[in-house]
């Protein structure tokens, strides 16, 4: 509860103010030495912008506030938890290099305990009472849709790390993760490509809810687009916590037979498991139809009963396995801070793309107050417009205007260990589309030249 | 013998030779003689003196060809090492293929794949056999007809013998001539081969064109009579794996009922946290899973699975006389009051497993449960779920054992009609209460245990089952084993028969929206209590 009340900050922290000094004097010499400093650097600030920065640091050196609204308790938990823990990963490293303008970040942990509505209220307290700067959270749509009037309505500001359907353009949130056309169309058009094995047929099958709807909508639409014949597309949803998958596995026996079938799964959570056991166990191979996963990532298959797995395909933005210098410290760090401090699983955690994006999420947001000098949301939004980061899997980019991400899109091939290995790389980044071409060819996102979605 | 032996002499001298240093008089005349016996052993060895050394020739030179701009070049190298390489050249094709452009590594992949899988024809498992001849089937390679053919004539084993002979068949449908095509189509029928569909299809297609020539329209015609056949055969195989599908589910719903048949059944408790007894089960496979990785050598550890299961029943069963010494017990006769305190115990218990185990769980199916028996073509009927029909239906005749062979059933039988008399008559039902409930939980963990093999392990799991379980023992008639049996089939077969053509999502609809009508009509479900039970 400490962290939840509208402190007014406590300037006596013990690791700042030197022991055993009381609270009066401590602040007033605080205040002296602030004003040292003003003067010391005041001479500095002559040369350039940086006395601006300075006053900034002596006037309010208390810390800036960031809400994180991930699930640690219930369903979600399992994927949550993870990006929780990889915020406050982000947050000690900016903290250890100084903060950002030199204030600490001090993180608010709420439990919306995957409980929609409880989405809502936990965003409301973060904003209202907490008065955060800016929140990192959510994973599923419809925590999303649920926190999305709040942030609206109290011009908050949300960063949002996880690949989702698109069709959404809202002027508080950035999407860090995929929009529909940096993950589900260039993983089919990877499938219908001669490289990716020239796939005619495909059988879309998803969890019932909004992300697998939207996303085979999409899909269905660009099929058409493409000349692939309407009976060559099977479409099929399963109820959440779906176990039983005989039938399903049966149908999709009948649709492969004769080759040239792939299966797209937008299958989410518990049901990954059953549906690949299943799909195994009636003698259905990866060469027969792959399975193109949106949903399955590193952290979902690490202690998952692989071998039925194994060969199967899934697309994402970021993989554990990329070679990059920052990616093998990132993987490194992350796994270090889980262990030291006492995660469960510890260095057995990977990294995954969810990860990632809430990983340089945070410090896209730090970068942007650094710019704009405040941590206001609208000069940081302002600010946030095409940035760049060196991120994990390599540099990615902030659209100069519809709030979505340039990331590059991969393709890989689940491996014993639970690892992918890349089988195709887009070339560079992929410009973000939140209204995809197919399904809504004359809609854009534009909150520069536009008020966001417009007509073209 | 002995030249060899002699020539391998000398060879070792001759190194020695050059080594010291010798006069070049004295290593001519050795390597003279060396060469004279090495070009005489080789025409030995070889029936047709010159006829080896032009085809290892011919591979190197078709090797360093296919990576020739010319395509009609590679092509033919190509054709060059499919017929005469194997296996063996693949290390060499591996080296090119990382050094040559894009086009050349396309060119050189099937190549490499008919290869791979002409070596795994003769594999010793009988999988990598298969598989080898569906690829080569669908790859649609026609030099792999030969090989899948000579190694049709030589396989024992049923199925792959089968594949092997659909995937020549398949091949052969692409060939030139209308005959071998008619030969092929008629074939495929024969072998009810669902993977020609899509081939014979398209040949009717052809035949049914109004440029078709003549032998076009007789290929069309078998192509038409196989689809027939095969159409047909599909029917019947579909027919056999829905009844399957049915029974498959029906038993993985009785397995989960059955404690809750004992537990809300006999003694009329309504255990909300019935589910988290099937995850206590599944959990300890889990743990016990652990310690065979962790402690036992690994040639034992598909035992495990066995081991487990008395260790699921034990830990549930205790689990179970816990929760009812400590709570239970305090609300017999209180319906309500006990079904919000199981339910608060069950979120206790999920929690719990969800901070001590997160989720990092998952229980390896056993080798021998893994895979597929094929009884009929097209037909496959998973082992696991085989185990899971033939484990629900023991558990149902020793449960009526049990209840109704056993000294402990009869004096459970007469606590839960009339509690009172029982009492009267000496039983000590407080004990037997503990013992029932005991039962029942134990057979929850069992239930946790085999579904183990269909499902994760996490610590949602008893959730995702719970509301079916009471949906069966209610509709099958609160009280009557055999109502549960019953209705469990009946649930099971009807959503099998349903979502086939509605869907999963519709079939689940259907199926609640039937059962509510079906209690509707007969509020005590299917078998109803007869006479005065201890309740009324």
């Amino acid at each position: 509860m400490e962290t939840n009340k509208p402190d007014k900050v406590n300037p006596v922290e013990p690791d700042k103010v030197a022991a055993g000094e009381q609270e009066g004097p401590s602040r007033r010499e605080l205040l002296v030495k602030g004003g040292k400093i003003v003067a010391g650097i005041g001479v500095a600030s002559l040369l350039g912008n940086l006395g601006n920065w300075a006053l900034s640091y002596a006037a309010d050196k208390e810390p800036i506030k960031i809400g994180i609204l991930h699930s640690l308790s219930g369903t979600m938990a399992i994927s949550e938890v993870s990006l929780r823990d990889t915020v406050m990963m982000a947050v000690e490293e900016i903290n250890a290099k100084g903060g950002v303008m030199g204030r600490m970040i001090k993180p608010v942990v709420v439990d919306p305990a995957s409980n929609w509505d409880l989405f809502a209220e936990k965003a409301k307290q973060l904003l209202l009472q907490d008065k955060v700067s800016v929140v990192f959270g959510c994973w599923t749509s419809v925590s999303r849709k649920s926190v999305l009037p709040v942030f609206e309505k109290n011009n908050g500001l949300l960063f949002y790390p996880v690949q989702y359907e698109g069709e959404e353009c809202s002027r508080n949130v950035f999407y860090t993760g995929a929009a529909p056309n940096q993950q589900a169309v260039p993983a089919v058009d990877y499938l219908m490509s001669k490289e990716g094995g020239g796939f005619t047929k495909f059988y879309l099958l998803g969890t019932d809810y909004v992300y697998p709807r939207t996303t085979n909508k999409i899909l269905r639409a660009m099929l058409l687009a493409k000349k692939v014949p309407a009976d060559s597309i099977m479409e099929e949803y399963t109820p959440f916590h779906h176990q039983d998958y005989q039938t399903i596995c049966g149908k999709l026996k009948k649709f492969a037979a004769g080759g040239g079938a792939a299966v797209i799964s937008t299958i989410n959570g518990d049901s990954n498991v059953p549906f690949y056991k299943e799909f195994a166990n009636q003698g259905l191979r990866a060469e027969d139809a792959p399975i193109m996963a949106f949903s399955v990532a590193e952290d979902e298959l690490r202690g998952m009963d692989t071998s039925a797995l194994v060969g199967h395909l899934a697309a994402w933005n970021y993989y554990q396995s990329v070679d990059t210098p920052q990616n093998k410290q990132f993987v490194a760090n992350f796994k270090a801070y889980c262990k030291k401090n006492n995660l469960p699983d510890g260095e057995k955690r990977v990294t995954d793309d969810p990860i990632e994006a809430a990983y340089f999420g945070v410090y896209i947001w730090k970068q942007a107050v650094e710019k704009a000098a405040s941590t206001e949301v609208d000069k940081v939004r302002k600010a946030v417009y095409g940035s760049k980061f060196l991120a994990p899997g390599g540099e990615i980019m902030m659209d100069a205007a519809n709030h979505h991400t340039y990331r590059p899109v991969l393709i890989g091939e689940i491996l014993a260990d639970g690892q992918f290995k890349v089988v195709s790389r887009s070339k560079g980044l992929v410009k973000p589309e939140p209204w995809s071409e197919y399904t809504n060819p004359d809609k854009g996102c534009d909150w520069v030249g536009h008020q966001g979605t417009y007509q073209k | 013998m002995s030249t060899s032996f002699v020539c391998l002499v000398e060879k070792r001298f001759t190194i020695m030779m050059i080594f010291l240093g010798r006069t070049a008089a004295t290593l001519s005349l050795i390597g003279l003689f060396l060469f004279s016996v090495q070009s005489w052993a080789i025409a030995g060895e070889a029936d047709e003196p010159g006829a080896t050394p032009p085809v290892v020739s011919s591979i190197e030179q078709a090797l360093s060809q296919v990576t020739s701009e010319d395509e009609s070049v590679r092509d033919a190298a190509i054709r060059t090492l499919v017929d005469q390489g194997d296996a063996g050249l693949l290390p060499r094709l591996e080296q090119i293929r990382a050094n040559a452009d894009r086009s050349t590594r396309q060119a050189i992949k099937p190549l490499m794949d008919s290869l791979k899988n002409r070596a795994n024809l003769t594999s010793p498992s009988t999988d990598v056999r298969r598989s080898a001849a569906t690829d080569l089937g669908s790859a649609g390679r026609v030099w792999a007809i030969p090989w899948l053919e000579a190694a049709a004539a030589n396989e024992p084993n049923k199925w792959v013998r089968y594949t092997m002979e659909e995937s020549a068949a398949l091949l052969r449908l692409a060939s030139d001539d209308p005959l071998v095509r008619t030969v092929a189509a008629a074939k495929l029928g024969e072998l009810c081969s669902q993977n020609g569909v899509t081939a014979l299809k398209k040949l009717v297609a052809v035949g049914e064109g109004t440029e078709a020539t003549e032998p076009e329209k007789v290929v069309a015609k078998a192509a038409g009579e196989a689809i027939q056949r095969i159409e047909n055969w599909g029917f019947w195989s579909n027919v056999i794996e829905t009844c399957f599908r049915g029974i498959s589910l029906s038993s993985v719903l009785l397995i989960m009922s059955l404690g809750l048949a004992i537990v809300f059944g006999l003694m009329g408790v309504i255990n909300m946290a019935h589910g988290e007894l099937m995850m206590v089960g599944a959990y300890a496979t889990f743990v016990t899973q652990q310690c065979f990785m962790a402690w036992f050598p690994s040639d034992v550890f598909d035992w495990y699975f066995i081991a487990a299961l008395p260790i699921a029943f034990l830990a549930a069963a205790s689990s179970g006389l816990l929760l009812e010494a400590t709570v239970i017990r305090f609300l017999y006769g209180r319906p309500l009051e006990t079904m919000l305190a199981t339910w608060g115990v069950s979120l206790v218990l999920m929690q719990a497993a969800r901070v001590y185990f997160g989720d990092l769980t998952a229980v390896i199916a056993p080798g021998p449960l893994r895979g597929g028996a094929q009884v009929m073509i097209g037909v496959y009927l998973p082992y696991n779920r085989i185990f899971i029909i033939g484990l629900s239906i023991v558990c149902v005749l020793a449960i009526y054992y049990t209840l109704f062979g056993s000294n402990l059933g009869i004096r459970v039988r007469a606590v839960t009609q009339n509690r009172n008399m029982s009492a009267c008559l000496g039983i000590p039902t407080r004990k037997v209460d503990s013992y029932t409930f005991a039962f029942g939980s134990g057979l929850a963990g069992i239930a946790g245990w085999a579904l183990t093999m269909v499902g994760n392990v996490d610590p949602g799991l008893g959730q995702n089952y719970i509301v079916d379980a009471f949906m069966v023992v209610v509709t099958g008639g609160v009280g009557k084993l055999a109502g549960t049996i019953v209705a469990s089939l009946g649930i099971g077969g009807l959503n099998k028969l349903i979502e086939p053509s509605f869907g999963a999502v519709y079939g689940k609809v259907f199926i609640l929206v039937l059962v509510i009508l079906f209690l509707q009509w007969r509020p005590s479900g299917l078998f109803a209590m007869k006479g005065r039970s201890a309740d009324s």
